[in-house]
């Protein structure tokens, strides 16, 4: 029996160094942009400069006639298209360029090929596009109104998707005497991982393979996805995700921009690359959170919730996405407005829309960051209203750990976790007494301080019951993991996930030790490369440690089956005399080291008992969590903030987390990532915002006037955790990726709404700018702005 | 995200750099720190013909205290100043202001002359100069010639210079130790380009300048007066009363924004 060697610090719960750094600190990372081919080409595109036209003409520049590609010139690259089998679901292909018609000022209309991308550029800018503009749909609002122009052909308005869930709140009005309103927007934003997409691609005669190296987090889907669109076998497409310098859901679709080049690759027999610029990132990858919300709560006047109505808007952009759909962040706002609490009635309308914007993709903390700010904010105008703090409204209305497993009013099944402690120990360590206290008196400067705090509840790792439910065309299944021991006794992990900046080849090196007490150093993760891994879904929805983690131990633990009859025979003695532990095979009479089992196995052979298990000291095991319901995270992240009433202007000067990701493998990853989310949630909450003009001209096309979150406005995050093991999971472990997102803007705005509460002021709309904040507050005071 | 093409000379002297010039045939602009112009290029909101790099011009990185007034080379970078590289209380004030430009990276190669020839309005040089005082020295092809900062620059990236012309050095006032100053800047985070700059220095007569305005900086007389009257404070709404007798096409939260920066460097000047 394998019982690893968790005594030495190296195992689940270790704070192992990252294996990655070495070579990222030193910059000797291999990206995709990395990649060098004699003869190579690089492509820059055409993209469309209005948000809404008929394409009546594109003419080639003199000379460049075979440099310049438009959909009529690549016969056999089909429309990109994902399905959902939700009801009512209207899908829009998406052209990898576009077929006629643009429909957001970014898309892809023509794609150029030079020696280089300076060259191609050149050449983009000497194509003309005669454009017939046709009047656009920009705001999500605008687009429901029945008089706005449709823009997809053969359909009669621009709904997505509609989804309607009705409740009976006559039970109870007599006792849901306080009913509070609100009013929300979250905007569009551009994900910015630090690596753009980029994309690079051969065709090797030798395998007869398209050879495909790009920024992913899903190799295997591209491969799927390559394969349908361009008509290949998927045994003639190999997908390489070599070092990707973060995802954050951006890359978890197939790209137009992958499929053109592909297909150029293929047809002009040299190798193509083409890497994105963050220009083309901030106007054709402004596609991401954009939610409205009408929230209604009605709640007894000592604060009990009993019922939540909501209509939610989601702008869906103008195509649906290869394979998740553009529909999936409405079905996630349904099923998550709850959040953590227990309601008795829950009405909720989702409408998606489609505009004339980039299609939406799902960014770190899918619809979870706008329905958290939706649902926490009214709790804390519940708390104003009725005159309580709002950490005791909270407290009192989740589910209790005596209750788990939960079953919640949207229907998601919680599985272990104190929620309210959290709140509590959030409570303690930003000091709210004492805050209460400093808020007496103005600050030293004038400025108003103000405290909040955001709750949530993330289901994470779900599997293919639940993805099924979403009707998306793509559902995981098992996830499998292969383990192989090298002749000298090393260990090689293969994995179907990618690792993009979670620190994978770490955190699995660490389960491998776990099972096997093989030291991490001596395991070698290879991950992102569907030639030589297990076929996976990929990393997304916070996955990849429970299915891959899991797949792992269970596939270490055949292998240490394996070795133990090996071993045992090598040690004469009974198989049940054995175990592997800190990487050997032990027993009462010696130890046989892995290298030892590994030369036996390879080289001699001969010395092998009869009962050796045929597969050798090579693994492959499937994992899922049963049931596949999801492990379900959950955080109360608790700050406090310093508003400049007469600027607007916002300062986080504290910021606690209290989280519980159930078992954690490496709790200094789980810190990382912590951060790293929160630090995007203060993006989302203070700064980021992808806007647009009337004519559907984005406004944010630069870094001067995009502002991402750098040094100075991440705060010394102080995080304490809670251990709760999932029941349903390998170790227990529950994925946190994305969670650090989720309820930072509720808190940051919970905290603005606090300091502006003497005066009467709240905000509503993120990014919480100085602008929207004085206009507040001019607003309460009944000043100019 | 890479620029067109363009021809590129490296003068060797400023003579070389201004018959160039003088010779343009086409957009020919002069590189700096290129620091803006750069990235410019590579967005190709700027496609010039030819780019004329003064960085192996000698001459043009002194800083001569010996004098009445300072004389700063116009390649003289922000990470210099800084540094502490000018001396006296202007030197502090300068350096004050050059700490707050973007990031350290940029100041390292970004310079003063590049900088206000460039003239981009939410630039600090342009405003934080126009309230010191003094003038611009410019080299053309019959000699040199000096501009007051007042008028210097006429708008939103248009200065005074002419197409033939270089921008060689400042001529800055030394302030008397101890002399007031103040300087705010309101931006969305520390090292961004400014929404609202306040500059007020108190030098021989006071100057208060209102900056950031989307077009040239300008001197608000109102404030200099109170000041020069003795006053050592300034109210947001004083401010906002001051700064709309110039008519500056704010919005709302514009003119309101810029009343603090004028207030809080009034402030900070008497603090």
């Amino acid at each position: 029996m394998a019982d690893g060697g968790t005594t030495d610090g190296r195992g689940i719960g270790a704070r192992v160094l990252r294996k990655e750094d070495s070579r990222h600190l030193a910059g000797r990372g291999n990206f995709t942009g990395d990649i060098k081919r004699p003869g190579q080409v690089e492509l820059a595109f055409v993209r469309s400069p209005v948000a809404h036209a008929l394409i009546k003409s594109v003419t080639k520049p003199a000379g460049f006639e075979k440099s310049v590609f438009t959909v009529a010139d690549m016969p056999g690259m089909l429309p990109m298209r994902a399905p959902s089998k939700l009801p009512g679901y209207k899908g829009a292909d998406y052209p990898a360029l576009a077929d006629g018609k643009v429909r957001f000022v970014g898309e892809p209309v023509a794609v150029c090929v030079a020696a280089t991308r300076a060259e191609a550029e050149d050449i983009a800018q000497a194509v003309a596009v005669d454009y017939e503009e046709l009047l656009p749909v920009v705001d999500m609002l605008a687009a429901r109104e029945p008089d706005a122009p449709v823009i997809h052909d053969g359909w009669d308005d621009n709904i997505v998707l509609e989804t309607f869930t009705d409740d009976d709140f006559s039970k109870i009005a007599d006792r849901a005497t306080v009913v509070v309103k609100r009013e929300y927007r979250m905007a569009r934003q551009a994900m910015n991982p630090m690596e753009g997409k980029a994309v690079f691609v051969e065709w090797d005669d030798r395998v007869d393979q398209l050879m495909m190296w790009t920024s992913t987090q899903v190799p295997h889907l591209i491969r799927t996805g390559l394969a349908q669109f361009l008509g290949l076998e998927q045994r003639q497409v190999r997908v390489i995700a070599p070092d990707v310098g973060g995802g954050f859901g951006y890359k978890v679709v197939l790209q137009p921009e992958e499929l053109c080049a592909a297909w150029l690759a293929r047809h002009l027999r040299a190798p193509v690359r083409w890497i994105e610029d963050r220009r083309e990132h901030l106007v054709s990858g402004a596609n991401c959170r954009e939610h409205h919300y009408h929230v209604t709560l009605h709640a007894t006047p000592e604060g009990d919730i009993l019922g939540l109505d909501c209509d939610v808007t989601v702008d869906a952009g103008a195509y649906s996405a290869y394979p998740f759909t553009n529909g999936l962040e409405g079905a996630m706002a349904h099923g998550n407005l709850p959040g953590p609490y227990k309601l008795d009635v829950y009405r909720c309308r989702t409408r998606t829309v489609s505009t004339n914007k980039p299609p939406l993709l799902p960014y770190r903390g899918v619809a979870r960051p706008g329905v958290c700010y939706a649902m926490e904010m009214t709790i804390d105008a519940l708390a104003r209203e009725i005159g309580v703090e709002a950490h005791e409204i909270r407290a009192r209305n989740m589910v209790e750990e005596s209750e788990m497993p939960f079953m919640s009013i949207a229907k998601k099944h919680f599985d272990s976790g104190n929620y309210a402690k959290s709140v509590q120990m959030a409570v303690d360590m930003i000091g709210l007494d004492e805050l209460r206290a400093r808020q007496a008196a103005p600050m030293e400067d004038g400025r108003l301080l103000g405290v909040g705090m955001g709750s949530y509840v993330e289901q994470t790792a779900h599997g293919t019951s639940v993805f099924s439910s979403w009707g998306v065309a793509m559902v995981p299944g098992y996830e499998q993991a292969t383990v192989r021991l090298t002749p000298d006794g090393g260990l090689e992990l293969r994995i179907g996930v990618q690792s993009h900046g979670q620190g994978m080849e770490t955190s699995m090196a660490q389960v491998a030790y776990e099972v096997l007490g093989i030291d991490p150093d001596n395991v070698t993760v290879t991950h992102g490369d569907t030639g030589l891994t297990p076929y996976s879904t990929g990393t997304y929805a916070s996955r990849s440690m429970v299915m891959a983690g899991g797949a792992t131990s269970r596939a270490c633990k055949v292998l240490a089956e394996r070795m133990e009859i090996i071993g045992a025979h090598l040690l004469q003695c009974e198989r049940a005399e054995v175990s592997v532990r800190g990487g050997k095979v032990i027993s009462g009479k010696g130890e046989v080291s892995f290298a030892e089992i590994g030369r036996v196995w390879y080289l001699n052979p001969d010395e092998l008992p009869e009962d050796v298990d045929q597969g050798g000291v090579e693994v492959t095991m499937g994992y899922r969590p049963e049931p596949d319901s999801g492990a379900f995270t959950y955080a109360t992240h608790a700050c406090a903030v310093a508003v400049d009433a007469d600027t607007g202007k916002v300062e986080v000067l504290d910021y606690v987390i209290v989280e519980d990701c159930g078992t954690m493998v490496n709790p200094m990853i789980v810190e990382g990532q912590t951060f790293g989310g929160a630090t995007q949630g203060i993006g989302t909450a203070l700064l980021e915002e992808s806007g647009y003009d009337a004519a559907g001209n984005p406004l944010n096309s630069t870094f001067a006037d995009y502002t991402m979150p750098g040094a100075t406005n991440a705060p010394h995050y102080r995080i304490d955790h809670i251990e709760s093991p999932s029941p349903f999971t390998e170790y227990g472990i529950k994925g946190m990726g994305e969670g650090g997102t989720i309820p930072t803007p509720a808190a940051i705005g919970n905290a603005i709404n606090d300091a502006l509460k003497s005066i009467g002021a709240e905000v509503s709309e993120t990014p919480f700018t100085p602008r929207r904040v004085r206009a507040a507050i001019a607003a309460a005071k009944g000043e100019a702005a | 995200m890479k620029s067109a093409k363009f021809d590129y000379d490296r003068a060797g002297t400023l003579g070389d750099a201004l018959a160039t010039l003088g010779n343009a045939d086409g957009e020919f602009r002069v590189l700096g720190g290129g620091q803006s112009l750069g990235p410019m290029m590579n967005l190709r909101l700027a496609q010039p013909d030819r780019l004329i790099d003064l960085s192996k011009v000698a001459g043009l990185d002194g800083i001569d205290a010996a004098g009445a007034t300072l004389r700063i080379g116009a390649r003289v970078t922000h990470a210099r100043i800084e540094d502490g590289g000018v001396p006296g209380e202007t030197g502090a004030y300068m350096k004050f202001v050059a700490t707050g430009i973007s990031y350290r990276s940029v100041r390292n190669r970004g310079t003063i002359g590049g900088s206000l020839a460039h003239a981009d309005p939410a630039a600090d040089w342009p405003s934080a100069l126009l309230a010191l005082g003094g003038e611009v020295v410019i080299a053309g092809q019959d000699g040199e010639r000096k501009m007051p900062f007042d008028g210097f620059q006429i708008g939103p990236f248009a200065t005074g210079l002419g197409y033939d012309e270089i921008l060689v050095a400042v001529e800055l006032p030394q302030l008397a130790d101890g002399a007031k100053w103040g300087y705010y800047k309101v931006n969305r985070k520390p090292g961004e380009f400014a929404d609202a700059i306040g500059a007020v220095v108190m030098g021989d007569a006071p100057r208060a300048v209102c900056g950031a305005t989307g077009s040239a900086p300008f001197r608000v007389d109102a404030i200099e007066q109170k000041l020069a009257g003795g006053s050592t404070e300034l109210s947001i709404a004083e401010a906002r009363d001051m700064i709309s007798g110039h008519d500056p096409g704010f919005d709302d939260y514009e003119l309101q924004i810029h009343a603090v920066a004028l207030s809080r460097a009034v402030g900070r000047a008497f603090a």
